[in-house]
């Protein structure tokens, strides 16, 4: 088994276990994790796609495809996690 | 060093000041956004001119050039997706001018502004792309601002529909992603150009179909369309007619755009696509035939309408793709004008009468009935009656399939139409019935300046069927499919 298939499979596996938390999570907060995972598996394939044998140097474009996605990702969660907030503000206006 | 300004530069960063002017100074956020939005159509203008006399017109953005740098193209079918978000866009903000105008409103008056024009620019940005990780970038752009309009009302069924679309979003945007990187691994490069003629490997195939779904997951192709008819229901009248008009259109217009570069690997893919449309065309249907509220039967309408132009797309398989993805197109304009007059016709009716309750529409006095009228004309775009824009994209699809001997995708465009033409009536029944009335009936016709822009909009879907023909020779400038570019 060579490296680059090992990372590749925890990838993968990574990316699964976020997939099936999102489909079945039923708590809100827990489902925003649950993607974060798979934006972390996504990820982790990704730079071991680019990964070459050494001495060779990894492609950096991957990278700077992750990066950005990171970046993305950041925003996103943040606009799932003010709506939750927003939300469960309201919830507990009403029930009160 | 000279710094050459051009239309396509103008059109992208001239909304993305104006969004960013607009958030800093709420106060002039309306006087900022139509400025923006004038100048932005003046650039469109400009493109579309160059575009008519000089057939496609490219851009390398620094001067860095494909494949290192980002190339900005625009030719017929670009130019017709911005001319349509120009349009649909200024005449639904002089309609948010009236329908947010109220003082419970000022919060959301402060932020539509800045977020309509972060959409319009990633919407124009996407048009302009000529490589798929810039389409990556533009399309969350469009994502996080979209989401924004659709939680403007502040109220706890949007926010949940809102949440659950930013679910939805953020999954596509991830398959995109992993998409976009595994081409990369497989051919080295990112651009348009360099995908052109890549040899179909299991690799590859794969990667694209994870875009596919990524892109089907934003443009809500059955079975994957969950989050849009609560998300378009409960947006505010405004911000559901961007949403239906325009937002799904990024991503269908993207789905074209790498069938032009990349034609679909099997006949059984483009078939597996035809047959999610006929399914969307059917459920979408079924479900708008039992929706309860006006609103959510046109976002249901809207799961049906996009379902029909991956019909479109698929109608005639992959030889006849040359000539579908100009049915396709058709559909996507007719409906981006028809159903943002439709949303922000309805969000009049819902204005004058106090509720949507479809059953209860011919139970008051009050007739809004310009916009009823409106209504009425953008259902007949929307059903596809001559001489709309929406029946000649049907037309075309049809024409096309029938040519092609697939009988199956004419079936299903004819029950669709069936469909549709039940789930309006429902809506006509109670705008027409006044028997059930028990005040007398006339003493609010809630005619009403408001009707204006929606009205225009209706106006065009039927007008534009007349102009079918300079439409098409336009869209076909630089021959976006059929000869290698």
């Amino acid at each position: 088994m060579t490296p680059d298939l090992i990372y590749g499979l925890t990838g993968v596996a990574v990316f699964g276990i976020g997939l099936v938390g999102a489909l079945s999570a039923q708590d809100r907060l827990r489902r925003v994790l649950a993607l974060k995972l798979c934006s972390v598996g996504a990820g982790f394939l990704l730079v071991v796609g680019a990964w070459r044998e050494p001495p060779a140097a990894p492609d950096p474009v991957p990278h700077a495809l992750v990066i950005t996605g990171i970046v993305v990702m950041v925003s996103a969660t943040a606009v799932a996690l003010a709506l939750i907030r927003r939300l469960q503000t309201l919830e507990a206006t009403d029930e009160r | 060093m000279s710094v050459e300004i051009s239309p396509m530069i103008l059109s992208v960063f001239v909304p993305l000041f104006g969004a960013i002017a607009a958030f800093v100074l709420p106060r002039a956020a309306a006087l900022i956004g139509f400025a923006t939005l004038v100048l932005t159509s003046g650039a469109v203008a400009w493109l579309a001119r160059d575009v008519l006399a000089a057939g496609a017109v490219g851009l390398p953005l620094g001067g860095w050039g494909a494949p290192l740098g980002i190339d900005l193209r625009a030719d017929g079918l670009s130019v017709a997706m911005l001319a349509l978000t120009s349009v649909v866009g200024f005449l639904v903000s002089i309609a948010a001018l009236d329908s947010l105008k109220g003082p419970e409103q000022a919060r959301q008056r402060q932020y539509f502004w800045p977020l309509w024009l972060l959409l319009l620019t990633g919407m124009n940005g996407v048009y302009l792309s000529t490589d798929i990780f810039n389409l990556y970038v533009m399309i969350e752009v469009i994502a996080l601002a979209a989401v924004g309009l659709t939680v403007l009302s502040g109220s706890r069924a949007a926010l949940q529909a809102g949440l659950d679309y930013m679910y939805a979003s953020i999954f596509g945007a991830l398959l995109f992603l992993m998409g976009v990187g595994f081409v990369y691994l497989q051919l080295g490069r990112l651009d348009f150009a360099g995908l052109t003629g890549a040899a179909p490997t299991g690799a590859l195939i794969a990667a694209l179909a994870l875009i596919f779904v990524g892109l089907a997951l934003k443009t809500a192709l059955f079975p994957l369309h969950f989050w849009l008819p609560a998300a378009h229901a409960n947006a505010t009248a405004p911000a559901s007619a961007l949403l239906s008009g325009l937002v799904v259109k990024a991503a269908l217009y993207v789905v074209l755009r790498l069938a032009q570069y990349m034609p679909f690997p099997s006949e059984n893919l483009l078939t597996l696509v035809g047959l999610m449309g006929a399914g969307a065309v059917i459920w979408g249907g079924v479900q708008a035939l039992r929706a309860e509220r006006l609103k959510l039967l046109v976002a249901w309408s809207t799961v049906a309408q996009i379902g029909l132009i991956f019909v479109a797309f698929a109608r005639a398989g992959e030889v006849g793709l040359s000539e579908s993805w100009k049915a396709a197109a058709l559909l996507i304009l007719a409906h981006g004008i028809a159903k943002a007059a439709m949303f922000l016709a309805a969000g009049r009716i819902k204005d004058e009468i106090g509720h949507d309750v479809i059953r209860d529409l011919d139970r008051t006095p009050i007739r809004p009935t310009l916009a009823q009228f409106t209504f009425a004309l953008a259902a007949i775009s929307l059903i596809g009656l001559p001489p709309s824009l929406g029946f000649i994209g049907k037309w075309s699809l049809m024409e096309g399939a029938m040519a092609a001997g697939y009988w199956h995708w004419v079936g299903v465009t004819m029950a669709g139409t069936l469909l549709s033409v039940a789930y309006f009536s429902r809506v006509f029944a109670g705008f027409l019935r006044f028997d059930r009335v028990r005040a007398p009936v006339g003493e609010h016709q809630g005619w009403a300046l408001a009707d204006a822009a929606p009205l225009t909009l209706a106006l065009m879907a039927i007008g534009l069927g007349l102009l079918a023909a300079p439409v098409l020779s336009f869209i076909e400038i630089g021959y976006p499919f059929g000869v290698a570019p």
